[in-house]
């Protein structure tokens, strides 16, 4: 028997989508029957579903969000949420959510969920978000007295670490990588890795002036979609040639090999027309098969990837692979959403990173001191202009980081960069050019 | 300047700051425009630690300031 009557939530039950209501019922009426030692509240999740009802009646939020809860010399990992009707919701008087930082690429050992869940179930309201936006795990509801333990048992007994919050480095995040993409130009879990045990201090406490993602996608195809989701967008790509099998092309072109290796074959699309599928869809129009050979003029090459992924059997990214670096992307909270612009366009990416983290250490020590409060990076570029912001990061002006001419974005002579500075002889320039 | 000065300085300053509870980190920049900002945090997060100072955070921003000071969770009718 329900605690609190919700029928307007009810509504939300029906219609053929999974429904977060069933499941915060399901975990409440587990929480009933369950012989578990509970440490948070046992009614944490029907109280949920009450005081979500009550908002709904009142078309008024009932959440009192932020406040000082946290664990010992960390600033960030927990979010403090309070209920602002805790005598008739008990079970939700304190309802913190944990963000702990997700291994690299989410590979999980069906142990370690296990542990995981057991944890959340006694310490916590067991309700959980596999994954936040940002990549964390997301443990959703326990109380104050909780967050000590819980992260005691994080760190003890499941070796995980609790991820970012507030105005610090948010938890960074990686693609599946070298673990199982053949398009990984770099180890992207070992990037990650290594950059989240190197910026320990950055990911704990906050100092910066917003919150700073950091995102690794192994190659253009973007399965973490960096270059929307983050101030530093870490995209594999490739100096020389893409590989051609051109046997391997001729095997597509006959049907002997499924186009986008058997994906898409939910409906009979006809038969593969490698003129129409591919060669037509090059976004360069760099690309040739005149039926026995298929020819890429490479140096047109955009790194769209989309004749990789129709033919992977056939074409393969180069050999003298790294990254491009790219920064400023951010949701639309102010101006608008904003996508990373290439500022590095290729950088070797290979252990210890000095190259980056020399970058990483530049550009984050410009912000902090130019940044305003609450300004994202991609906001500050805007603001300070793009030829400052490499200017800070000591990079040359490159036509790679535009997207056409007198388009973005304006780079302006200085007099030191011109042969005489801007004093000129005037007889001389009169020889070429008349009055 | 010693670091007990430093902290008292900033003791000082947001002891004198009326009607204002939570400072953003620059706001310690400010008080210290010799020293670079990545110092300073250092010296924010060495008060934190030893609880003289606090952060609230939330979720998206993180604020700083007196530990106890201001409104608290628990005592918002008691200000």
């Amino acid at each position: 028997m329900a605690k609190h009557k919700t029928p307007m939530l009810d509504e939300l039950e029906k219609g053929k989508w999974p429904s977060f209501v069933s499941d915060i019922k399901q975990e409440a009426e587990n929480r009933e029957k369950t012989n578990v030692d509970l440490q948070a509240p046992k009614d944490a999740c029907s109280d949920l579903l009450g005081l979500l009802e009550l908002t709904y009646v009142d078309k008024v939020v009932h959440w009192k969000h932020g406040g000082i809860v946290g664990v010992f010399g960390y600033g960030g990992g927990v979010i403090g949420r309070y209920c602002d009707q805790p005598d008739q919701f008990p079970g939700v008087r304190d309802f913190h959510t944990i963000r702990v930082n997700q291994p690299s690429s989410k590979f999980y050992s069906t142990e370690f969920l296990k542990q995981l869940c057991d944890l959340w179930e006694r310490r916590g309201s067991g309700l959980t978000n596999m994954h936040g936006s940002t990549g964390d795990i997301i443990l959703l509801g326990t109380t104050t007295p909780q967050i000590e333990e819980i992260f005691w048992e994080l760190t003890h007994n499941l070796d995980q670490d609790l991820g970012g919050s507030g105005s610090n480095l948010r938890t960074p995040s990686d693609c599946i990588g070298m673990g199982r993409c053949e398009y990984a130009c770099y180890d992207t879990m070992a990037l990650c890795y290594n950059l989240t045990m190197e910026y320990q201090d950055e990911l704990h406490r906050p100092a910066f002036p917003y919150k700073f993602k950091f995102k690794f996608d192994g190659c253009p195809n973007g399965c973490v979609a960096s270059i929307a989701r983050a101030d530093m967008s870490v995209i594999g790509t490739w100096r020389d040639d893409i590989r051609i099998d051109q046997e391997a092309v001729k095997g597509y072109v006959g049907g002997e090999f499924k186009p986008n290796a058997g994906a898409h074959s939910g409906r009979d699309w006809g038969t593969f027309d490698i003129q129409k599928e591919v060669i037509g869809l090059c976004p360069t129009h760099c690309m040739e098969w005149d039926g026995k050979k298929l020819k890429i003029d490479n140096k047109e090459c955009t790194r769209c990837m989309h004749c990789i992924n129709v033919m992977p059997r056939a074409l393969r990214i180069g050999q003298d692979t790294g990254a491009s670096i790219l920064f400023g992307a951010k949701a639309p909270i102010l101006e608008g959403a904003q996508m990373s612009t290439l500022t590095v366009p290729f950088m070797k990416i290979e252990d210890p990173y000095d190259e980056l983290n020399g970058l990483i250490e530049k550009v984050w020590d410009y912000w902090s001191e130019e940044g305003k409060n609450r300004e994202r990076l991609g906001e500050m570029i805007q603001r300070v202009g793009f030829q400052k912001f490499i200017e800070v990061c000591e990079l040359e002006p490159d036509p790679r980081m535009i997207q056409e001419p007198r388009s973005n974005p304006y780079i302006f002579w200085k007099e030191e960069d011109v042969p005489g500075g801007w004093d000129r002889d005037v007889k001389e320039f009169r020889k070429k050019h008349q009055r | 300047m010693g670091i007990e000065e430093d902290k008292q300085l900033i003791l000082d300053t947001l002891k004198s700051k009326k009607g204002k509870t939570k400072f953003y980190l620059k706001d310690f920049n400010g008080m210290f425009p010799d020293r670079k900002p990545r110092d300073v945090k250092k010296l924010v997060n060495q008060m934190v630690t030893e609880g003289l100072l606090e952060y609230w955070s939330s979720g998206s921003t993180t604020l700083i300031g007196l530990k106890g000071a201001g409104k608290q969770h628990d005592a918002e009718d008691e200000e």
